[in-house]
């Protein structure tokens, strides 16, 4: 638990980072930097640093950290004190990380032994969200093809690198955001305060704390506090063996259960043609080739920033493979209909931004285009002197972004190819 | 200044499907770093797409030459493949010779050579039968 316990009790907005380095274990090994799909990472003085204007959360670098000296933000199980009056939000990858799981309320009755007065399942968010989504399919409301918005991470890469696709969005809320208004709603219209009324969420990723706590595509933020899967999972198996009585309170179909897995969110639309990738370098083809218009006669896309969908999120303690097995077999125990829109009586536009996203402008060289050029072709010529091997003792992941970060004078200009330098001396 | 430009050259696979697309990524990237508006870096996009995607299925592969300058890029593309023999034909939109191996990937609807006309603000080819064909663009930015 001292993982735990070094990171900041409950995240503020000056913490905020997406994960966080443990300079003590981090030996330097190029190894997170080498596969950071957005470059965001550079070796410096020995030490792995993350340049988070660039970051999405994905995990990928704390997956591959062979040292555990990267870890994911989050807030930490303490804040439950927060509150009087706790709503928790699991996530359908959560049930995926128990072996043996037949029904889904010994989860949910096992939350509230922990102290949550309520809990609200983003599965059934999920079902609401499909609903819409295939309305606004159907009367092709959004230019196809139409991309999920889902996956945080893919969301924050579309906004840095394909500003092209911003039509291609589709403008639906996250189903966590839905599940948290529903449910704080659901919680005053009982009579509690709204001021002691705290959502919790409990995240499989780091991308997904970082949206919750930025809010994206909200005016504010639905949800207070984000916990972890890995937390949830250590404090829920002790009670879930000892469960004396197991409540009925799921409500959520296999519909929304399969969301936790990459296509359960585009089979959930009935639409014929569909694509759904998952793992951020597969994701990236697929922009690319929604950019050249090579995709044009597809519906819907979902994107997928884990390997098999949620259940691959970083924060979670499960194989993202075992746990889709999981996924899968508990959907077949499940109901195989799916929650309405009419049940919770709101209209569309309950569920779609209340704000969009900006995009962010990270991979401009420079304002000025006639600078920019010139550092590109500075760039240019700097790395046709390169050794060209992308060997990383430079502390960049490649020659071209060595390169590049001398042209743009993100390093001193007088900084040298450590090889090149070493070739010399021999 | 103004004359100044950055000159990017691909070698195009013949019959790889699998690399199709690299070289508008490539320059896509270099766009996007110079601060070009995405609508114009979607033209661009597109329109080097389908000529590429072209000398794979119909050329057996040719290269690419970029000249990326302040306020638009030039593009072209050569190929020493079977050429072109009724190039009205060829431009028309849902004329296509791919063969239905090839329709099956998808391709094949007869809308590239339209499409980079379309999307290019000026459009060149010319082709020899036997001998190969050239497309020339290039696209201003607004
Ligand atoms: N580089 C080339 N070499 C030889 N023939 C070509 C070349 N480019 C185009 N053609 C011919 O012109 C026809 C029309 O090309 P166009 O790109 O418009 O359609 P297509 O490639 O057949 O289908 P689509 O581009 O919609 O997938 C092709 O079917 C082919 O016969
Ligand atoms: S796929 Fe799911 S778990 Fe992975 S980053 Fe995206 S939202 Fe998070
Ligand atoms: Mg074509």
């Amino acid at each position: 638990m001292n993982k735990e316990r070094s990171l900041t009790r409950i995240l503020t907005d000056k913490a905020l980072h997406t994960v966080n380095l443990d300079p003590e274990k981090c030996r330097g090994c190029v190894t997170c930097m080498r596969r950071c799909p957005t470059e965001a990472i550079r070796v410096r003085n020995g030490k792995a640093s993350v340049d988070y204007d660039r970051c999405i959360g994905c995990g990928e670098c704390v997956r591959l950290c062979t040292h555990n000296a990267k870890l994911p933000s989050h807030d930490s199980w303490d804040t439950l004190e927060d509150f009087k009056y706790k709503i928790v939000l699991p996530p359908p990858s959560l049930y995926g990380q128990f072996n043996n799981l037949d029904n889904i309320d010994i989860v949910l009755s096992a939350l509230l032994e922990l102290g949550f007065d309520e809990v609200y399942e983003v599965g059934l968010a999920a079902e609401y969200v499909s609903s819409v989504t295939k309305i606004m399919l159907d009367r092709k409301e959004v230019k196809s093809p139409v991309i999920s918005t889902a996956c945080p991470a893919i969301l924050e890469l579309i906004m840095m690198k394909y500003h092209n696709l911003q039509d291609n969005l589709l403008p639906v809320l996250a189903p966590v955001d839905v599940a948290a208004k529903l449910a704080r709603e659901r919680a005053i219209a009982k009579g509690i305060p709204a001021e002691d009324i705290g959502v919790y969420f409990i995240s499989p990723c780091p991308a997904k704390v970082f949206a919750l706590k930025m809010g994206i595509g909200v005016n504010k933020p639905y949800v207070d506090r984000v916990l972890s899967v890995a937390d949830a999972y250590m404090r829920l198996v002790p009670v879930m063996n000892n469960l004396k009585n197991t409540k009925s309170l799921t409500k959520m179909c296999a519909t929304g259960l399969r969301w936790g897995v990459s296509r359960g969110e585009a089979n959930a639309i009935f639409h014929e043609k569909t694509i759904a990738a998952d793992g951020v370098e597969n994701c990236v083809k697929i922009l690319e080739a929604v950019e050249d218009g090579s995709l044009d006669d597809i519906e819907f896309i979902e994107l997928n920033a884990c390997t098999a969908g949620c259940v691959g999120g970083v924060m979670n303690v499960e194989n993202p493979f075992v746990a889709r097995g999981r996924l899968y077999q508990l959907a077949r125990k499940m109901s195989t209909g799916v929650n309405h829109l009419t049940d919770v009586g709101k209209s569309k536009e309950y569920f779609t931004w209340e704000a969009s996203p900006m995009v962010k402008d990270v991979f401009v060289l420079d304002e000025d285009r006639f600078t920019a050029m010139n550092k590109l072709m500075e760039m240019e010529n700097v790395f046709s002197k390169l050794p060209q091997v992308d060997c990383g003792l430079c502390g960049a992941p490649s020659c071209r972004a060595f390169a590049e970060d001398l042209a743009s004078g993100v390093i001193p200009a007088d900084t040298k190819c450590p090889r090149l330098e070493e070739e010399k001396n021999q | 200044m103004a004359n100044q430009f950055i000159h990017q050259e691909y070698l195009v696979a013949g019959n790889n499907f699998n690399s199709a697309g690299s070289a508008s990524e490539a320059v896509k990237s270099t766009l996007k770093k110079m601060g070009v508006a995405s609508s114009d870096i979607r033209r661009v996009a597109i329109a080097m797409y389908e000529g590429e995607i072209n000398m794979v299925i119909h050329a057996g592969g040719g290269i690419a030459l970029v000249d990326i300058y302040y306020d638009k890029i030039n593009i072209l593309l050569n190929d020493k493949g079977k050429g072109i023999a009724d190039l009205e034909k060829a431009m028309q939109p849902g004329y296509s010779t791919a063969p239905e191996e090839v329709q099956r990937l998808g391709f094949g609807a007869g809308m590239g050579l339209p499409n980079m006309k379309k999307y290019a603000d000026v459009f060149d080819i010319q082709s020899e039968v036997g001998v190969g064909t050239t497309v020339k663009m290039t696209i201003y930015f607004g």
